[in-house]
């Protein structure tokens, strides 16, 4: 059995992988703050909330409905999106023509509200969901054991990331969302739908964060709290990838989490705080973050 | 909606058949600055028409308020015998009229043809992509650039190419020739020829009233958000010392 700078493999190795577990989550939801920023404006405050709300509706499917995580997999990030489309349309879509600081404050006004109801119903001890019977167990690589659900994570993680940068780089609805981002009064004048554009992205960015809660809830406890303490790391994600842009979120978010990891072997207490002090380094040096566009 | 005298004017002539626009009693705004005091003035199906005047006399708000992104904005603006007065911009594209701006707004983050392309087909007739690429060959072999990293002219011919697709019949250009080296307001020149003769009918904005006599049918003068005076393209070279006085040059 090697080592590595007297390391044990297994170590290192274990590690990593929940390093890439946790950049799964951290590019899945700093990619749904990147897409909803660049159209809409608003930092997204409520982004945690809702990324709780996924795991809880899931839970809340399979508890009162005897509804399964397949299906939870799409009726989840449909229907908090669909909330989602409700709270833009209602009240996000009001404060457009105001600064970045209300619809900051009104999200995360929002934030506080939505955690506090489901603290109110369910405590906070937390709810168990467990693992689809199709992704019990692990394949023995050797070395280690890889457990067959966090691969499932990481997979899908990796599908619908790819997939989105795909359809905002690469298709016609993309050029739509891009030509908007940049002049929305312009794109109106071609005849296109740009409030309707804004509202559908925003529920898109909040199935994201939806998605993501239902990966978490057979991972993490599903509890009012999970999305309130993941959402802060999230943001420095954000912050170092650079607001608003989509490659930058998902390479980001995953290499983020591989440093995590990495820390985690080599300096135990430092794994804490290594994104923040990445996020702070890259404020001084490139304050627009590593894939921002200077404007 | 209580109808006002200049909307029923409006609506009246254009169901006479005659004005495809018909602009009368238009006032705008920004925020507390009034900047359109009363615009009249129409257009005839397949007319080239120009408004001339110096800068800030209002002309590009006056395309703003017909596109419907000027937010405050009165008056009547008959299109088709239709007001358009009260409806957003993007119901006004639908009917078929496209917006070239001033600045261009040529999109950093789309590719030269994602520009072509961008804007919907709103009505059939449009020309095809190959139609605009032989008008302007320039920019099929710039097809895959971002679209900010072409040259100011070719940014123009994308910026005015991207509006022929829509199948939109009347065409607001703002200063087209703007800032341009004479070759290419030139090909601009020839550009807007064909496009009349296809039977594009078109609002054009100048200040070079040199390049305007050499497109156009008629002219509109504007100054301080008003109409003051309309000059034939037959008749410019007689009212030539009148067109220096009111321009400043
Ligand atoms: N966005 C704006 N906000 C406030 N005032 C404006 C704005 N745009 C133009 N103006 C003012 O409105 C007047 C008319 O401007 P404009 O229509 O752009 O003139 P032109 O196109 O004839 O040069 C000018 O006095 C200009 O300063
Ligand atoms: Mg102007």
């Amino acid at each position: 059995m090697f080592e590595l700078l007297g390391i044990p493999p297994q170590a290192l190795f274990g590690q990593l992988l929940l390093g890439l577990i946790n950049g799964s989550f951290y590019a899945l939801l700093s990619l749904g703050l990147a897409v909803i920023f660049g159209l809409l404006n608003i930092i997204n405050f409520t982004h945690g909330a809702q990324y709780m709300m996924g795991a809880f509706v899931a839970w809340m499917l399979l508890h009162y409905l005897g509804i399964g995580y397949w299906w939870a997999l799409v009726i989840v990030p449909v229907a908090v999106g669909l909330t989602g489309i409700v709270l833009e349309r209602l009240m996000i879509s009001r404060l457009y023509h105001l600064d970045h600081l209300y619809g900051l404050l009104l999200t995360f006004g929002l934030a506080l509200i939505i955690q506090g109801l489901f603290r109110n119903q369910y405590g906070i001890s937390g709810e168990a969901y467990s693992i689809p019977s199709q992704l019990v167990g692990a394949q023995n690589l050797g070395f280690m054991f890889l457990p067959n659900y966090r691969l499932w994570v990481i997979a899908v993680s990796a599908a619908v990331c790819l997939g989105t940068w795909f359809v905002i780089e690469k298709t016609r609805l993309g050029a739509y969302l891009r030509a908007a981002t940049e002049n929305p009064v312009l794109v109106g004048a071609f005849g296109i739908n740009v409030p309707r554009l804004v509202t559908l992205t925003y529920g898109f960015g909040v199935g994201l964060a939806a998605l993501a809660g239902v990966l978490a809830a057979p991972i993490y406890s599903v509890n009012p709290n999970m999305g309130a303490d993941l959402i802060i790391v999230v943001f420095a994600v954000v912050v170092i990838g650079g607001m608003g842009s989509i490659l930058g979120a998902i390479v980001t978010g995953f290499g983020l989490g591989l440093i995590e990891g990495l820390t985690r072997v080599f300096y135990p207490e430092g794994s804490a705080v290594v994104i923040f002090v990445i996020m702070a380094i890259v404020l001084l040096v490139k304050p627009a973050g590593l894939f921002g566009r200077t404007a | 909606m209580p109808e006002t005298a200049d909307t029923a004017r409006a609506a009246a002539t254009a169901a006479d058949g005659a004005p495809l626009l018909a602009v009368s009693g238009l006032t705008g705004w920004y925020g507390e600055s009034h900047v359109l005091h009363g615009m009249e003035f129409d257009v005839r199906e397949g007319e080239v028409v120009t408004l001339l005047g110096r800068n800030g006399a209002g002309k590009t708000t006056t395309l703003k308020a017909i596109m419907g992104i000027l937010a405050q904005r009165k008056g009547a603006i008959v299109y088709e015998g239709q007001e358009l007065i009260k409806l957003p911009a993007r119901a006004i594209a639908r009917l078929g009229i496209a917006y070239c701006p001033e600045e261009r707004g040529i999109f950093a983050s789309l590719s030269v043809e994602e520009n072509l392309m961008l804007p919907p087909r709103v009505r059939p007739g449009g020309l095809s992509l190959e139609q605009i690429y032989a008008l302007f060959p320039n920019l099929e072999e710039r097809r895959a650039s971002q679209g900010t990293k072409l040259s100011g002219g070719e940014q123009q011919m994308l910026a005015i190419g991207r509006i022929l697709r829509t199948g939109a019949k009347l065409l607001l250009l703002d200063e087209p020739t703007e800032g341009l080296a004479p070759v290419i307001v030139q090909q601009i020149g020839h550009t807007i020829k064909r496009l009349k003769q296809q039977g594009f009918t078109i609002v054009l904005v100048e200040q070079n009233f040199r390049f305007a006599a050499s497109v156009a049918d008629r002219h509109y003068v504007v100054e301080q958000g008003k109409v003051i005076d309309t000059i034939p393209n037959d008749d410019i070279e007689a009212n030539i010392e009148k067109l220096h006085a009111y321009l400043g040059v």
